[in-house]
């Protein structure tokens, strides 16, 4: 299976009056096989939204990509002119941003918005285009289409916005489709119905995607590697089953006990405590040098405090940084 | 539709009625009327006067004066003109269509140039070219429109490249048809330049301002995020989304602009509505006074009218907020 | 013993004129009824729409019912007058699902914690000083950013600041309109542990509403679900979860995200 995205070594810092200089992303490096879903787990503050815009350059103008490559197709897409960015952005890689009641335009109808979609990339004629239009909507709204495409994204439900923005990342039949928590905003029963929809493009289309979250359960029976980011790094990176099974670092184990048991589970170990990771990882409490975790981690040793940890390769695939695991 | 657009209708008509009342009310309680000069003429007896007035129902109650004028407005007259002998509403016309021809100009002139200049100025928010817009259109601002309009007087003096006043030069009627087009030109410019520079900055500032907030929305991140050319994000999704703001301050713009132009009429001798109230509020020919008030209330409303039925049109959001109601 | 809070055959209608001048009813809850005893946690559980946040609005007085009753502490809720409300609704507190948004960020950390006790005034400067301190101290927040601003505080610091602020006028019931939604899973766990230590020592009646079923099943000593207003299920927590009766109950029971198997001990040097 070949490599279709690769990312080596990303550096990005955001720069504001009174803090100067902020890295956000120090020093990310990881790789997407074609047709494999990646799962990005990570809270706020870890820079995942910051890694998905990074990939297509999206960032807002106080942020700065100051060093690393994205290889994409034989270029580096952080070296690439703006006609040749234009052209992967919605054609052969696309990013669906959190919030769908924000990213949809307020006053132009949900059909018009993918059909623009298509515009940019292809110079077919009208009748194509809508054909192709009415196509993508039939495939994510099997019933309702038409009504849906002529509405306005104010007419919609959450998770009918969420849908759009999908047609809008696939419109073009990209390589890549990246997606920065699709279902933050929605309640359990459509969120499944989102997870089932991203789930079958990817058999249909064969696409690869990277899924972007802060809830590990997501990822569950979904993701075929996981990667979790703390604090700007990549902390632990390894198959789906062997990290949500076996995590290893000591930011992931605390994350996956500090979930609550399944409802199913609920009846044994009543009120146990959840696993409370103490302190935050809000940029001011980032300590100055070794590893960022260390001050919340309950595995610390000294040598946390002054170095910062290598990448250790557990077998073949399994890779995280710690100094415990050297 | 029809009943916003039914609604706005009424509510426009319901401000044209209350202004009528308040500038009747205003004028009339004003003390003195067309006849004190006469007072002071020997040769006109008291008697003269009284019999004066009364032809004129200048004794009459205040109520049965505003009904009577209603009568008239109603009729197509909208009163009676004491220095002209006439009914007020063929007067006002001449003179209201050539305002109309410096406002209307003015507006379309002023937003053509602001529209571009605070796109411009909103994509390089707080860098080297908007800070000079900024400082530019903040000194155009200070600056009192009289002073503009006496600053581009003294231009066309010194220079003689454009006419001094008036609306047509003495041998217009004589004139090709092509070059009394090129006359009136002439003699509009400095008017409408004066009326632009000064609409300029609140125009420039706001458009900015509207384009600025657009700019940082996350769905034109997104937009750009598929790929969407830089043309087509600025036209069909950067400007439909500023719409709201723009379009209100499109109906506003004009009753600004009309009322900056009876100031600048009357300092460039332009024959429209400004030079024939200022004369008619000298002496006290209270019925131009109301009709000019009233034609300039009409004016307003219909420009906020045509930005409301603009506005329904481009803003679904307005569509189902009514609908809801 | 006596329930304190009793909701009877609540309901909620919302009326909106269409096009044609129509009025068309939207029935928000239709004939609600449950329980809460002193003291313990009540989850209301359901899809979006099913009325759960209504219930909420109408119990911490920000709503009037349409009909029914809400008995607190003996009192008709329904149907008391603005001044006997304006006594009994800081005894009922909400916390938003959107910490950005239900603070102010201008004003410093004190300031927010404070205003209730300004409003009522009835304590001296000094004395609300020592209130807010005390408070903050409770919540977690440390004295030393006291003085910052909002803006500056992370999703669950503002949400221990609005439990703070809830706190400072003693209610006797805190209602949660999905208060967990928004913030990360670890610091969920902070807030959730938070919320149970100040229940046992406080002794307050928590009324926890989410969509959440994992963590309404973790808080909560009984669960009632709802779906199209309407109560469709209610009983202990562990019960409901086991051995659901509704079809409501089985939907959200499946549609609930779990990590596969409970992350086994990794092997150590």
């Amino acid at each position: 299976m070949a490599s279709v995205l690769d990312i080596q070594n990303l550096q990005v810092s955001y720069w504001s009056r009174e803090i100067r200089s902020r890295p956000v992303l120090s020093g990310v490096s990881f790789d997407l096989m074609s047709g494999e879903i990646l799962g990005v787990l990570g809270e706020s503050g870890s820079g995942k939204s910051t890694l998905a815009a990074s990939v297509l350059r999206l960032l807002p103008p106080n942020g700065e990509i100051s060093g690393g490559a994205v290889l994409f197709e034989g270029n580096n897409l952080l070296q690439a002119d703006y006609q040749e960015l234009r052209q992967i952005r919605g054609g052969r890689i696309s990013l669906i941003f959190q919030e769908p009641s924000l990213a949809l335009h307020p006053t132009i109808r949900v059909g018009e918005q993918v059909r623009q979609v298509l515009a940019a990339h292809q110079s077919s004629a009208k009748k194509e285009l809508a054909e192709r239009t009415r196509e993508i909507f039939n495939r994510l709204f099997p019933e309702d289409a038409d009504r849906i495409a002529r509405s306005y994204p104010h007419q919609l439900s959450g998770g009918q916005r969420q849908r759009a923005l999908i047609a809008q990342a696939i419109a073009c039949n990209p390589a890549i489709v990246i997606a920065d928590e699709p279902t933050a905003a929605l309640d359990p029963v459509t969120q499944a119905e989102i997870l089932a929809v991203f789930r079958s493009l990817r058999e249909v289309l064969g696409l690869s995607m990277i899924f972007i979250t802060h809830n590990p359960a997501l990822l569950s029976g979904f993701a075929d590697r996981i990667l979790i980011l703390y604090a700007g790094q990549v902390v632990e990176w390894g198959p789906a089953n062997s990290v949500l099974q076996s995590p290893r670092h000591p930011y992931t184990r605390a994350l996956f006990e500090s979930l609550p048991p399944a409802p199913a589970d609920s009846g044994k170990n009543r009120k146990q405590m959840l696993l409370v990771i103490p302190g935050s990882s809000s940029p001011t409490s980032l300590p100055r040098k070794g590893c960022s975790f260390e001050p919340r981690c309950p595995l610390k040793m000294d040598v946390c405090r002054e170095f910062e940890p290598p990448l250790v390769k557990l077998g073949e695939t399994h890779i995280l940084s710690c100094f415990r695991y050297q | 539709m029809m009943r916003y657009l039914f609604r706005r209708l009424s509510h426009a008509s319901l401000l044209v009625f209350g202004v009528s009342l308040l500038a009747f009310l205003f004028t009339t309680l004003a003390p003195g009327d067309y006849f004190d000069e006469m007072r002071l003429n020997p040769q006109i007896a008291p008697e003269a006067l009284v019999a004066l007035r009364a032809q004129y129902q200048l004794d009459r109650p205040l109520p049965l004066r505003y009904f009577s004028w209603l009568n008239s407005v109603l009729h197509g007259q909208m009163g009676f003109s004491f220095s002209y002998n006439s009914p007020v509403a063929p007067l006002l016309l001449v003179r209201a269509k050539n305002t109309l021809l410096l406002t209307i100009t003015a507006t379309l002139l002023a937003w053509v140039i602001a529209l571009p200049l605070g796109i411009w100025s909103a994509e390089r928010l707080g860098r080297f070219p908007d800070r000079l817009i900024s400082v530019s259109t903040a000194v155009l601002l200070v600056i009192p429109d009289l002073v503009l309009a006496l600053g581009l007087l003294v231009l066309a003096v010194r220079t003689g490249w454009f006419p001094t006043g008036g609306m047509a030069s003495v041998d217009f009627a004589s004139i090709s048809p092509v070059h009394k087009i090129r006359d009136l030109a002439f003699h509009m410019t400095l008017p409408v330049a004066a009326l632009v520079l000064s609409a300029l900055p609140l125009l420039v500032r706001h458009v900015r301002a509207a384009v600025a907030e657009v700019l940082h929305a996350p769905f034109l991140l997104a937009a750009e995020g598929h790929g969407i050319p830089r043309g087509t994000l600025l036209l069909r999704y950067v400007l439909p989304a500023a719409a709201n703001p723009l379009l209100s301050l499109f109906g506003f713009s004009i009753g600004a602009l009309l009322s900056g132009s009876l100031l600048i009429e009357v300092v460039m001798s332009w024959p429209g509505l400004g030079p024939f109230l200022l004369e008619a509020i000298l002496a006290r020919d209270i019925y131009i006074v109301i009709g000019g008030v009233l034609f300039s209330t009409i004016f307003l409303a219909a420009g906020n009218f045509l930005a409301d039925i603009l506005l329904y049109w481009i803003d679904p959001r307005i569509r189902t907020e009514n609908a809801s109601r | 013993m006596e329930p304190i809070l009793k909701v009877e055959n609540l309901v909620k209608r919302y009326t909106k004129q269409n096009l044609v001048g129509v009025p068309q009813e939207f029935l928000a809850l239709d004939s609600v009824s449950f329980t809460v005893s002193a003291g313990a946690t009540l989850a209301i559980v359901g899809e979006s729409g099913s009325g759960k946040s209504t219930v909420a609005s109408c119990i911490a007085c920000l709503e009037t019912p349409t009909g029914g009753n809400l008995w607190f502490e003996g009192k008709n809720l329904a149907h008391a007058a603005e001044n006997e409300l304006r006594n009994l609704r800081p005894q009922i507190q909400l916390i938003f699902p959107d910490p950005a948004s239900s603070l102010n960020p201008r004003w410093t950390i004190l300031d927010i914690v404070a205003e209730p006790l300004v409003v009522q005034g009835k304590l001296s400067r000094s004395e609300r000083m020592t209130r807010a301190f005390s408070l903050l101290e409770r919540v977690g927040l440390s004295a030393e950013i006291a003085e910052r601003p909002a803006s500056e505080l992370s999703g669950g610091q503002r949400q221990r600041l609005a439990i703070a602020r809830a706190l400072t006028l003693q209610p006797k019931i805190l209602i949660l309109d999905e208060a967990l939604s928004a913030l990360d899973c670890s610091v969920q766990a902070q807030i959730a542990t938070l919320l149970i230590e100040l229940q046992s020592s406080l002794g307050m009646t928590f009324l926890f509403i989410s969509h959440d079923l994992a963590m309404a099943a973790y808080l909560a000593d009984e669960i009632a679900v709802m779906s199209r207003g309407q109560i469709v299920e209610h009983g202990p927590a562990v019960k409901i979860l086991q051995t659901p009766a509704s079809e409501a109950t089985r939907q959200l029971l499946a549609a609930v995200p779990q990590l596969s198997h409970a992350p086994q001990p990794a092997a150590q040097r």
